[in-house]
């Protein structure tokens, strides 16, 4: 084994274990901090894909800003630990279902490639700082401009819905 | 057995220097912010009219030693009710992430040639494509040792200093990402390298040296950086996490031993990269300030560490202790040889020049660091949230905005 292969399957040990753990967690502090592993993690795997930007962003953005604000969130609320109910029965089978159908899927993506699966690093102009403002700021710029439109009315509704109960 | 480790190493010279490199780094950073903590003792003290530490060795030099020596052997009580892995993960994330910001930084150009490898100084390669980008991440994820510490601690006053903390950070953290853009779209590029090439000149009235860095251009830039980067490094005068006639001692309050000194190395650590951060972004990193033609400049090393070295070896002199009479004037003679070496040897003399820089211009910002903790009272929460919504990030947005109408005129009429 390579060693990319070998950090490929550390990371991706780390994303499911974490993601695994953050559904098992009882303290809500501990599944966000599980939710920042598989963040973390995955930004790994981006940067073992030669998306450096990507990863840096995802870090940045996922791993810090948002995963904060989450734990901030928690903090402030001082939420306790969960009680777990025992799940209910009708909710449970079509679970089953519903995962068993998603791993026959990715079973099957996995058995219908002729190659192995392998790893290859993007090095081209896709994945470049570059390469990613010349698609944001040329060839998308007005999809692009319309969603950051769409996150600015969506703050500016968080601010006046904060607003009214204040007063 | 030697001839199977020779061959490992001549296999995995790449890995074997890296890890070299970080023993190398972690203990000179460690040392480092060891005399920091004397460095600022000192300072803070004669801005006071005090002595500052004078008792233990020569100046109190070896006090940060007493102090280590304290740390390691206090008691160490985890409170009860804690949340026992959140509180002992809390400071080794601190550290660890502060510890890991340095190791992106590039202390000087070229690289040694050693056994037959290009060995440049920090671990990283000096041109990573998303460097200051990855420096930003890893300061994004350091609110996460605060505010842990400050949650797991189960106690009223870290659960307060945790809280602002957090939110001191996230409204920080955009000041400080938005200033720096200005310097990347002079530089064009992320790369801590290509920003430091980019501010070789000519700048102003197209003069080189000095006149080319970026804080003539960047001037507003540069106030926001660096009050966003003293914010994020919670120290005077944003210090609210830790204010201590509030809430004890904030976030690490219920810390003892050497759980506290990894949060207190920490802190340091992180004072350490934003020194570095704005040396390289906005004051030239290893450029020197005189134009290269000014060859006499190269001596300027040697011109200071030669006296410096013969002024420790008296001053050693005047101590009748073992610490005074051997080790200082030991010290004050290689620091006197080095000088000397340098003078000797031109090639040597010309490596040196760009790491001699940038070590002066770090050691100016954490002498800044220490002067405005001397002299800065300290800001009232709602001031400090008002300040950095109201004035640091709209300043940091104009400079955006300012910046990209200057480049985008002189790509449109200057000339080609």
């Amino acid at each position: 084994m390579t060693a990319p292969i070998v950090v490929f399957f550390v990371l991706a040990a780390l994303a499911v274990i974490g993601a695994v753990s953050l559904i098992l967690q009882k303290h809500p502090i501990h599944s966000a901090l599980s939710l920042i592993v598989v963040m973390v993690a995955l930004a790994g795997l981006y940067l073992l894909l030669g998306a450096e930007f990507v990863a840096a962003v995802q870090i940045i953005v996922y791993g810090g800003a948002i995963m904060v604000l989450f734990v901030f969130v928690i903090m402030l609320l001082n939420a306790g630990v969960e009680e777990h109910i025992s799940v209910s029965k009708m909710a449970g089978a079509p679970g089953l279902l519903l995962v068993v159908a998603l791993a026959g899927v990715v079973a099957a993506t996995i058995a219908q490639s002729s190659e192995s699966v392998q790893i290859v690093p993007q090095t081209g102009e896709i994945s470049s700082t570059l390469g990613i403002s010349n698609m944001i700021f040329r060839e998308f710029v007005y999809p692009f401009e319309l969603t950051s439109f769409l996150i600015l009315v969506a703050v500016l509704g968080a601010t006046v819905l904060a607003q009214r109960e204040k007063s | 057995m030697i001839s199977s480790l020779s061959t490992f190493v001549a296999a995995n010279a790449e890995i074997v220097i890296t890890v070299v490199k970080i023993i190398l780094l972690l203990f000179i950073v460690l040392t480092v912010n060891a005399y920091l903590t004397w460095f600022e003792r000192k300072v803070v003290a004669h801005m006071q009219s005090r002595w500052g530490p004078h008792r233990v060795g020569p100046h109190g030099l070896l006090q940060p030693l007493a102090d280590g020596v304290k740390f390691l052997f206090k008691e160490d009580p985890t409170p009860a009710g804690a949340d026992k892995f959140v509180y002992y993960l809390a400071p080794l994330l601190a550290l660890a992430l502060a510890l890991t910001s340095i190791a992106l930084i590039p202390f000087g150009p070229d690289p040694i040639r050693l056994f037959g490898h290009d060995i440049y100084l920090g671990i990283a390669p000096p041109d990573i494509n998303i460097g200051i980008l990855a420096l930003f991440a890893i300061t994004a994820m350091g609110v996460y040792g605060v505010a842990l510490a400050g949650w797991s601690s189960n106690s009223k006053y870290p659960l307060l200093g945790g809280l602002r903390s957090s939110a001191q950070m996230i409204s920080y953290e955009l000041a400080l990402t938005m200033s720096v853009v200005g310097v990347l779209l002079m530089a064009g590029s992320f790369n801590l390298k290509r920003i430091i090439e980019a501010q070789a000149g000519p700048g102003l009235f197209g003069w080189h040296g000095i006149f080319g860095w970026n804080i003539w251009p960047q001037l507003l830039g540069f106030f926001c950086f660096f009050v966003a980067a003293v914010a994020e490094t919670n120290r005077v005068p944003f210090d609210l996490p830790e204010a201590e006639s509030e809430l004890v001692a904030g976030f690490h309050t219920e810390y003892a031993s050497f759980k506290f000194a990894m949060f207190f190395i920490a802190e340091y650590t992180s004072m350490i990269t934003v020194s570095c951060l704005c040396s390289i972004m906005f004051f030239g990193g290893w450029l020197s300030p005189f134009p290269a033609s000014w060859t006499l400049t190269h001596y300027l090393p040697s011109a200071i560490l030669i006296p410096f070295g013969v002024w420790v070896i008296f001053d050693g002199m005047r101590y009748e202790t073992v610490f005074g009479r051997i080790i200082l004037p030991g010290v004050g003679t290689a620091i006197a040889g080095l000088g000397t070496i340098f003078v000797l040897l031109p090639n040597v003399n010309q490596f040196i020049q760009g790491p001699f820089w940038l070590l002066s211009k770090i050691l100016v910002f954490l002498f800044v660091y220490v002067w405005m903790r001397g002299t800065l009272p300290r800001f009232r929460y709602d001031q400090l949230m008002a300040f950095g919504w109201k004035l640091l990030l709209p300043l940091s947005i104009v400079n955006v905005i300012a910046t990209s109408f200057v480049i985008l005129a002189r790509m449109t009429w200057g000339p080609k």
